[in-house]
């Protein structure tokens, strides 16, 4: 019993912060109309980027996302504007070979992320040092908290915690701005949203950016729970397609049920079955919901 | 008030307008008559600037609208309510409507705006927090014509607004441009509904093809042989 709650809080956990993968990648379907295959690598882009803060600025993980989400945010506009939207806005490159596109895009950034970094596992070290002076990891990046018999490492709640709070802001924009609205809008009828005077190239833009600004917050948060080398995008860019797919193809709200079943699923499976089959049973949750419910879990969702 | 000067537009290879002229003057009702594929809809989009004219102009109160970005057409009070509706079908009657307002002009306004169309749509005002896509085809109609005068307009360009309606439906539908009319919008209506659009507009143009062969206030129409036979099947 102490296993089963202890194996549920943490796929809970992990889901949490699954979710907001999955939310950036579902954003971006609705808008864009393409399976965004660099989303892993994106979020690779916000470790690199936060192990880089540690090792030479001795900043706080969780301190990084004031950086990393602004900065991927801008990288992301910019492949978005320069790379992207110039195939969507033509109607005659089917969507299928838009998304050869963010594949590419992808392969660049693992590869730039291999020359720049080697292709050496990193992780946030317990010191570093700064000018000559040694600092230590801030000490609650090590300890749990313990309800009951269960214990929970804190990284985790802070990361569920973090990613709740970005998810409800990420719902307030989308339902109380007109920006937000018209992120909607644009990804329910592009021409009606034209007909509103919404630029759609501009949400287009703005929308593969604030996508991608999530996946920096959740590259912020893995890292101290996670390690780091220039092939660990693909594994992401995969659980936030299952995340998507789960969700039902462009619905935020089943993108958040979709993250905590692979959270789930994936923690269970390392428990009760065994830590190497992690990933295959998310895979196989996966398949199972596609066999099931072949829409995915839409049927939950407004937004 | 409007004026379409000489306009040629293309899909691409395809020319489907050809020398389009016609005018709209203020507070008048004017229709646009054809049959299906004439060129009706693409009027419209040519005058929203959806689709970019290769030939002419569009002048709207001394504004050439070809040069003009779709929101700023907006912002002039120019305002297209597509055919088949096109609502945002994920969300509430009251977003719908509040996607209307997002002009600099009409934001302001959102509040007291939504009331008005409330008091328009009573039935609107029962389902305001209904999912748009659940509504009835009357009803989405509404939605759409609501989420048009939102945008304040000072011409409303409705396109087949009683498309798929039925009889007792078309007629509120036409009753309601009526009312719209009167409150000083001046409308542009394309309709293939041509008997009953006759009888109450100011004045009527034919498209065929693309190209505009007949033109003459809604009676000289009604009696014109030529109408007659094509359209009214008399
Ligand atoms: N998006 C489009 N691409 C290519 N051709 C189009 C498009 N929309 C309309 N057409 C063509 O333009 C002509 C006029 O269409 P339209 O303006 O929709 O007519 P109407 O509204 O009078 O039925 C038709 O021949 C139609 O096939
Ligand atoms: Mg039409």
């Amino acid at each position: 019993m102490e296993t089963f709650l202890q194996t549920l809080a943490s796929g809970i956990l992990i889901g949490g912060l699954y979710a907001i993968i999955g939310i950036g990648m579902t954003l971006i379907m609705g808008v864009l109309n393409i399976i965004n295959l660099a989303h892993g690598q994106i979020l690779m882009i916000s470790m690199y980027i936060t192990w880089v803060l540690w090792h030479y600025f001795g900043i706080d993980p969780y301190m990084s996302i004031f950086i990393t989400i602004p900065t991927v945010f801008l990288i992301a506009e910019g492949i978005s504007k320069y790379f992207l939207h110039p195939l969507i806005d033509k109607d005659s490159i089917l969507p299928e070979n838009q998304v050869l596109m963010t594949v590419g895009i992808g392969m660049v950034i693992m590869e730039l992320a291999r020359t720049i970094f080697t292709s050496d596992f990193k992780s946030i070290s317990p010191t570093t040092t700064l000018r000559g002076e040694k600092i230590d990891i801030p000490g609650y990046l090590q300890n749990s908290i313990h309800i009951a018999n269960i214990s929970i490492s804190i990284p985790l709640l802070i990361a569920f915690s973090i990613s709740i709070f970005l998810t409800l802001g990420l719902f307030l924009f989308l339902t109380k701005t007109d920006k937000g609205r018209s992120v909607r809008a644009t990804a329910q009828d592009k021409g009606a949203a034209a007909l509103m005077g919404i630029s759609t190239a501009k949400i287009t833009i703005l929308t593969y950016g604030i996508g991608s600004a999530l996946d920096a917050a959740a590259g912020s948060l893995l890292l101290p729970i996670y390690y780091l080398y220039p092939d660990v995008g693909p594994i992401f860019t995969v659980k936030a397609f299952v995340i998507t797919i789960l969700g039902g193809l462009g619905s935020t709200v089943g993108a958040i049920f979709g993250g905590l079943i692979l959270g789930l699923a994936e923690t269970f499976g390392a428990t009760y079955i065994s830590m190497g089959y992690k990933d295959a049973v998310g895979l196989i949750i996966f398949l199972l919901v596609l066999v099931f419910f072949p829409g995915g879990l839409k049927r939950f969702t407004k937004v | 008030m409007l004026k379409v000067n000489h306009v040629d537009m293309s899909y691409g290879d395809l020319q489907v307008l050809w020398d389009v002229s016609f005018e709209v003057r203020q507070g008048e009702i004017i229709v646009l008559v054809g049959a299906n594929g004439a060129g009706k809809s693409s009027i419209l989009k040519t005058i929203s600037n959806i689709k970019n004219p290769s030939h002419g102009e569009i002048i709207f109160e001394d504004f050439n609208l070809v040069t003009a970005q779709p929101h700023e057409i907006i912002e002039h009070g120019v305002i297209h309510v597509p055919e088949g509706r096109h609502l945002f079908n994920e969300m509430t009657v009251e977003e719908n409507l509040i996607m209307g307002s997002l002009s600099q002009r009409a934001k302001p306004r959102r509040n007291e705006m939504i009331d008005y169309c409330f008091g328009l749509f009573p039935r609107l005002k029962e389902r305001r927090k209904q999912i748009a896509g659940t509504l009835s085809g009357g009803e989405q109609q509404m939605v759409a014509i609501a989420r048009g005068l939102m945008a304040l307009p000072k011409i409303l360009m409705l396109d087949e607004p009683s498309l798929g309606l039925a009889p007792i439906l078309v007629q509120e539908i036409f009753e309601i441009v009526r009312n719209v009319s009167k409150e000083g919008i001046t409308i542009l209506l394309v309709e293939q509904n041509v008997r009953q659009t006759l009888a109450f507009c100011d004045r009527a143009y034919v498209l065929e093809n693309g190209r505009v062969t007949k033109e003459g206030t809604g009676n000289e129409l009604l009696n014109d042989e030529y109408v007659r036979e094509a359209y009214l099947g008399i």
